[in-house]
């Protein structure tokens, strides 16, 4: 935020700008000092942002067509399949874009997690992504209940459901949750109204996200503070905005796959068959990118015992920058935290296959297993490995990366390398 | 090697979940379907013979409340000529009004009208088929595991139980339905339908014609959804390469600077 004062050279321009400094902001934009070291796990926070804007747009068309009441609401979803123009694209987009939404922000989150992009000063940043994520969930979970077929139906009945678990109270939050003494159509025209509501505050956290990212600058692959505006930066516009466009159409290639070529495989077949409250589907589970939450709450044998920890393995990621002892930011220079990166990665891949199957023999081993490693890397690993891990030599700069003849070096050149 | 790393445990992962799948049903049989692929498309005779099984055996008990008789003359369907759309919806009764008397009154279908209902409602269809409902096949074949393979499988996987098996009066013994046991009888056999093509209508033919109809009842747009599909891939392909290209001139600059 240091770089000179930005004057319009029009006199209209000065005169608007004087009033309100939207130029000033767009010049702030463009020129934003950015590490020119960043690779193209950077890229997602423009792919998220792409995400989310698809997700409204889209989502504004189907509002026009889909009717929220529960003997219409699945008929509807079908007429805007037959008879809305185009309307097969636009829902399959927005029903496929979820899933390309929580892929893009699972990446965006790893990376924070690999670069340490969420240590001081960023963990306003990281909080806040924390709390788009959470209402991201909530926006996918109420939008999965919209079309009213078998697993919208039963899905939000154990959902909501979780809350009975609260003592003394539970009951209660659960039936004024519903608007009714079940899953009904008041529930469902909520769920409407609030899956509305949540993408247009998830906009406003992610203009306070990037303004807080703002202030500090980016994080960068060698996860050292730098100065800027510096020969290790460059301005965002161009170098940055070409290099997002760009991972933003080879992420749109992957996108366009699912939407015209395979648009119903993330989903679950039983969601084409009508809800009906008397008929319970062999298995009920929720969308892929729920999955490891929903292994953690079915490990633990006791209702409200699950609800903790699966609410909870949301809820320790918010403390994580002070769980996290590492004065050394980037993984590429913790040789001992970036194994348990692996580890953690594998278990998260795990707890998300386990989440599909039925929770009995194996597979409910595989998930207690994964619920307890997830807890201890976060609760013992990442303090007790940050206090005690050797970390190799971190450069004093981007452009000079060099302590000549440390380990790093050449990784720490591969890096600038792909820029 | 970080990628190689994200590689390897993928691919790890996913070796040991395959072997831990339990195998507690058979598999549907893999038929080469013309509509699969990413370039499918529907085989139009096998389309309108479809149409044919479906409206002279499947539709006295099945409905398809979300087609239209107009769907069947629309492009990536049966493609019937209008004047054979007219005659096929002529062909049904619909109720319709209240007129200005506040009497409701039946007329001949038009091809605006959706496919008409074997029964009123779902109690009745349940009540004339011994409490299970014949469920609605607008969508049938995405609302299966296993799509066009299960719905085909299932018609042509009747057989005598296996010894030790008993089954209910009006159950039957199906090795592809889930369970093995469905209330509906094996309505196929050989000749049933007179093609008007002169194909010859084996079960193993009206089954795979009928399952085509169904999936293009299921999916309408797919032929649409694929020719689109295809141009948007390769203006996205082309539009990366010139960005790609772009991008190396920009940060030409920055690199030439070291």
């Amino acid at each position: 935020m240091s770089e000179k004062e930005y004057v319009p050279k029009s006199k209209a321009g000065k005169w608007f700008n004087d009033r309100l400094p939207l130029l000033s902001l767009a010049s702030h934009l463009t020129d934003y000092p950015t590490p020119k070291n960043l690779n193209y796990w950077w890229t997602f926070g423009g792919i998220l942002t792409f995400c989310l804007l698809t997700q409204i747009i889209t989502g504004i068309v189907l509002a026009m067509h889909y009717v929220a009441h529960a003997d219409l609401a699945f008929a509807s979803v079908e007429h805007i399949m037959r008879d809305v123009n185009y309307g097969w694209l636009i829902r399959y987009i927005h029903s496929n874009g979820a899933s390309m939404f929580f892929l893009a922000v699972y990446i965006h989150i790893f990376r924070s997690l690999f670069y340490g992009s969420y240590k001081s000063p960023r963990e306003i940043i990281w909080i806040i992504g924390l709390m788009i994520y959470l209402l991201m969930m909530a926006a996918a979970f109420m939008g999965y209940v919209l079309p009213w077929g078998q697993m919208s139906f039963w899905g939000a009945t154990v959902i909501t459901n979780l809350f009975s678990a609260i003592p003394l109270v539970g009951d209660s939050i659960t039936t004024w949750l519903w608007g009714a003494y079940s899953v009904d159509n008041p529930t469902l025209t909520r769920f409407f109204s609030l899956h509305y509501l949540i993408p247009f505050l998830i906009l406003g956290l992610v203009v306070l996200h990037i303004w807080a990212l703002h202030i500090p600058g980016n994080n960068n692959p060698v996860g050292i503070d730098i100065k800027k505006p510096s020969k290790d930066t460059v301005p965002f516009h161009p170098y940055i905005t070409i290099k997002d466009a760009f991972a933003l159409l080879l992420f749109s290639i992957i996108f366009a796959g699912f939407v015209f070529f395979a648009p119903n495989v993330l989903g679950h077949s039983d969601n084409y068959i009508q809800a009906n409250p008397m008929v319970t589907p062999a298995h009920i589970v929720p969308e892929w990118y729920l999955l490891p939450f929903y292994a953690i709450l079915r490990s633990v044998p006791d209702k409200l015992g699950g609800v903790i920890l699966m609410f909870g393995a949301i809820f320790i990621l918010f403390v994580l920058p002070w769980l996290d002892t590492s004065k050394v930011r980037s993984s590429v220079y913790r040789p001992i935290y970036r194994q348990f990166f692996w580890i953690l990665i594998v278990d998260v891949l795990v707890l998300g296959y386990v989440g599909a199957m039925p929770a009995e023999g194996i597979y409910l081993v595989l998930a207690r297993v994964g619920t307890v490693y997830y807890f201890l890397h976060f609760i013992v690993i990442l303090p007790v490995v940050g206090y005690f891990e050797k970390t190799e030599p971190v450069p004093l700069s981007i452009s000079e990366p060099v302590l000549s003849g440390s380990a790093d070096y050449s990784m720490a050149k591969k890096d600038n390398e792909k820029i | 090697m970080k990628k190689f790393k994200l590689f390897f445990c993928i691919l790890l992962s996913l070796t040991i979940f395959n072997t831990l799948k339990s195998a507690e049903q058979i598999d549907p049989i893999k038929v080469d379907w013309s509509f699969k692929g990413l370039l499918g498309k529907f085989d139009r005779a096998s389309l309108q013979r479809g149409y044919q099984v479906y409206n002279e055996v499947c539709a006295s008990c099945h409905s398809m409340q979300y087609l239209s008789y107009r769907n069947l003359g629309e492009p990536g369907g049966p493609e019937f000529s209008e004047e054979e759309v007219k005659a096929i919806a002529a062909g049904f009764e619909v109720t319709d009004g209240p007129d200005a008397q506040g009497e409701m009154f039946t007329r001949s279908g038009r091809p605006s009208d959706k496919f008409v209902s074997p029964y009123p409602n779902v109690n009745a269809a349940a009540a004339a088929n011994g409490g299970a409902y014949p469920p609605d096949m607008s969508v049938l074949v995405k609302a299966r595991k296993g799509g066009a393979n299960y719905i085909y499988s299932v018609l042509v996987g009747y057989e005598d139980p296996p010894p030790g098996v008993t089954l209910d009066e009006g159950v039957y013994y199906n090795k592809y339905m889930t369970g093995n046991k469905i209330k509906m009888p094996n309505n196929l056999s050989d000749g049933l339908v007179e093609y008007a093509d002169g194909t010859e209508a084996t079960v193993d033919q009206m089954a795979k014609d009928v399952t085509t109809f169904l999936s293009w009842a299921a999916e309408p747009e797919l032929e649409s959804r694929h020719k689109t599909g295809l141009k948007v891939m390769l203006y996205l392909i082309l539009l990366s390469i010139l960005v790609f290209l772009s991008m190396k001139k920009i940060w030409s600059r920055v690199n030439s600077e070291e």
